[in-house]
């Protein structure tokens, strides 16, 4: 009995490591997509990997796998999710329409694709068991010691080329034209913004799924923003509140039964991100309430 | 490639095209050609010189064939209606638009080779003002062109970025977040980026639109120094009344150069009725005020 609670202790810590760890790369890729405010591409993404999560299982079993290998699974994710940026690019340029648009229209087609192959392998025999529709709503109860090593790699890489390029992600984010015009190369620059969030979305799959990880990337970026009003504050707040919802979130479904983990993660970082719109020192809204009445006591 | 656009004269063009007033273009005119006449060949010495510059979107020319030597140690205004291709022009000569065909040198060289000679200002909208940075912040910006990519900005930039605030006026502004500064302050702070820049031609996008008047006179009152200090200026500008106070040099732009030269003599009646194409009502109202102002 000891040792069963021992392997859960030892199975919480893991999930929770690999929880902060991603939470932490969720906030800091967070801030990029909302700062480069392109908000919608991290959802467009997410959506696109569904697609390839499911071609990745067909492919598998056509060649005799298995299509339970982890590696091939996340392998096609990433697939989907590049095809999903390419058709964004093709589809502003191809029909001139703006880049939420774009975005939109991939998210959905992407999706809907994605959804109606994953029907037809639970239709197949095997296909029920692949766990594949885990994906959509994550399963990070589940996660194990390769899980938290991958986690920190994509969290410790992130850290390191936000580290490395701040300056010039500032730039970028602030004012590309100017970015430009004094010899950065924007595409690339932009290039390494959209690997970082394919990395936090492929990565974050399996903690809280495809659909929830764009509430993961926003909602520590977004309440870090209401706190501070500097870029270099903001980048580490977001991380440090991202990693507490990864660690409460499983704390808190770990101490009730059948309260699935990615969920509580995401509303934990909602949770944060309200007691931020309340309570942020000059944006919140009880300091802007009192102050804007204060402003009207003096006039 | 895309295909060689048509002229602007063209009155069966796509109607998608981004400019407006396209159709009001001033016409195979003998006044182009005299303003290509007046000597528009290369110079190296011209900070900023263009030859046969055509930019077109969607195969319809936002600016055709235009040719122009600025001057050196002056400040020049680019005056047109709406859609003329004023920004267009600026953002061609800093590669940040692809050009259909012609040349541009800054100092007898490619933009590419001479960026560090180059300072810019967009226009204030292009950029969101929300973002969490301060004024200073902003203004270090102009010393990235010469820092490295893994350089961090240093005391060294960071004095000449509070320099280049102080002469704008902004020095007390310095740690404020710039979403807090008011509209002219912020034209102010793009100013003083460039400045930061430490460059010899400056190309502004705009810098005197929607600032009130203390503001356009603080910023008029700098350009007129960096022109004391040998650099050149080219702003792009909407207000005729100021132009003429402003402006060693102008240029009257529709797609087209229609004339360019210095202010007193380019800037006729008839010049502008032609730049201003069909607009009469609102150019005649303009040549009124500018004579008013003439006598006055």
């Amino acid at each position: 009995m000891s040792s069963s609670i021992a392997w859960l202790d030892y199975n919480t810590q893991v999930v929770a490591a690999s929880a902060a760890l991603l939470g932490a790369a969720a906030g800091l890729a967070g801030c990029l997509l909302l700062l480069r405010r392109r908000a919608l591409m991290g959802d467009a993404l997410g959506h696109a990997t569904l697609p390839g999560i499911a071609g990745a299982y067909l492919v598998s079993v056509a060649l005799g796998g298995t299509g339970k290998e982890q590696w091939v699974l996340l392998a096609g994710a990433a697939v989907g999710a590049l095809g999903g940026v390419l058709s964004i690019l093709v589809i502003r340029r191809g029909a001139r329409v703006s880049d939420e648009t774009a975005m939109a229209i991939v998210l959905g087609s992407f999706f809907g694709f994605g959804t109606a192959l994953l029907t037809v392998i639970q239709a197949t025999p095997g296909g029920h068991q692949a766990g594949l529709s885990s994906f959509i709503l994550g399963h990070a109860a589940s996660m194990v010691a390769s899980d938290l090593r991958a986690a920190s790699i994509v969290a410790f890489s992130c850290a390191a080329l936000v580290v490395l390029l701040t300056k010039e992600l500032r730039l970028l984010c602030f004012d590309d034209a100017f970015a430009r015009a004094i010899g950065r190369p924007v595409r690339w620059l932009d290039g390494v913004v959209l690997l970082i969030i394919t990395a936090v979305v492929i990565a974050g799959l399996q903690a809280v799924g495809l659909i929830l990880i764009l509430a993961l990337l926003i909602l520590p970026a977004t309440a870090a923003r209401l706190c501070t009003d500097r870029f270099s504050v903001m980048l580490p707040t977001a991380a440090v509140m991202g990693a507490v919802s990864g660690v409460g979130g499983t704390l808190v479904s770990a101490s009730a039964p059948r309260l699935p983990t990615g969920p509580c993660i995401v509303l934990f970082a909602a949770a944060i991100f309200a007691l931020a719109l309340l309570f942020a020192p000059h944006r919140g809204l009880i300091v802007r309430a009192t102050s804007s009445r204060v402003r009207g006591l003096r006039q | 490639m895309n295909a060689a656009p048509v002229p602007p004269s063209d009155p069966h063009g796509d109607s998608h095209a981004p400019t407006h007033g396209d159709s009001h273009a001033p016409t195979h005119g003998d006044s182009h050609a005299q303003s290509r006449a007046a000597g528009c060949e290369h110079s190296d010495t011209s900070p900023l010189s263009i030859h046969a510059l055509t930019v077109a979107y969607q195969r319809r020319p936002v600016l055709w064939d235009v040719d122009l030597d600025i001057p050196s140690q002056s400040i020049v205004g680019v005056i047109g209606p709406n859609g003329a291709g004023k920004s267009t022009l600026l953002k061609a000569c800093l590669g940040l638009i692809p050009i259909s065909s012609g040349r541009i040198r800054v100092f007898g060289k490619p933009y590419e080779e001479q960026r560090a000679l180059v300072g810019y200002v967009p226009q204030r909208e292009s950029v969101d003002w929300d973002f969490p940075v301060s004024a200073l912040e902003v203004v270090m910006m102009g010393t990235f062109g010469q820092l490295g990519w893994f350089h961090r900005a240093g005391k060294r930039e960071r004095a000449h970025a509070c320099e280049a605030l102080d002469a704008v006026g902004l020095a007390d502004e310095a740690h404020q977040q710039i979403g807090q500064l008011s509209g002219g302050q912020q034209q102010r702070v793009f100013l003083a980026r460039a400045l930061a820049q430490s460059a010899q031609v400056y190309l502004m996008d705009e810098p005197f639109a929607s600032v009130d008047a203390a503001t356009e006179q603080a910023i008029i009152a700098v350009l007129r120094r960096m022109r004391g200090e040998g650099r050149t200026v080219i702003v792009v500008h909407h207000d005729l009344e100021t132009a003429r106070e402003y402006f060693d040099w102008v240029v009257l732009l529709n797609t087209r150069v229609v004339a360019a030269g210095p202010t007193a003599t380019t800037m006729t009646h008839e010049r502008l009725r032609q730049t201003y194409g069909g607009r009469l009502t609102l150019l005649d109202e303009a040549a009124q005020r500018i004579q008013k102002a003439q006598l006055g």
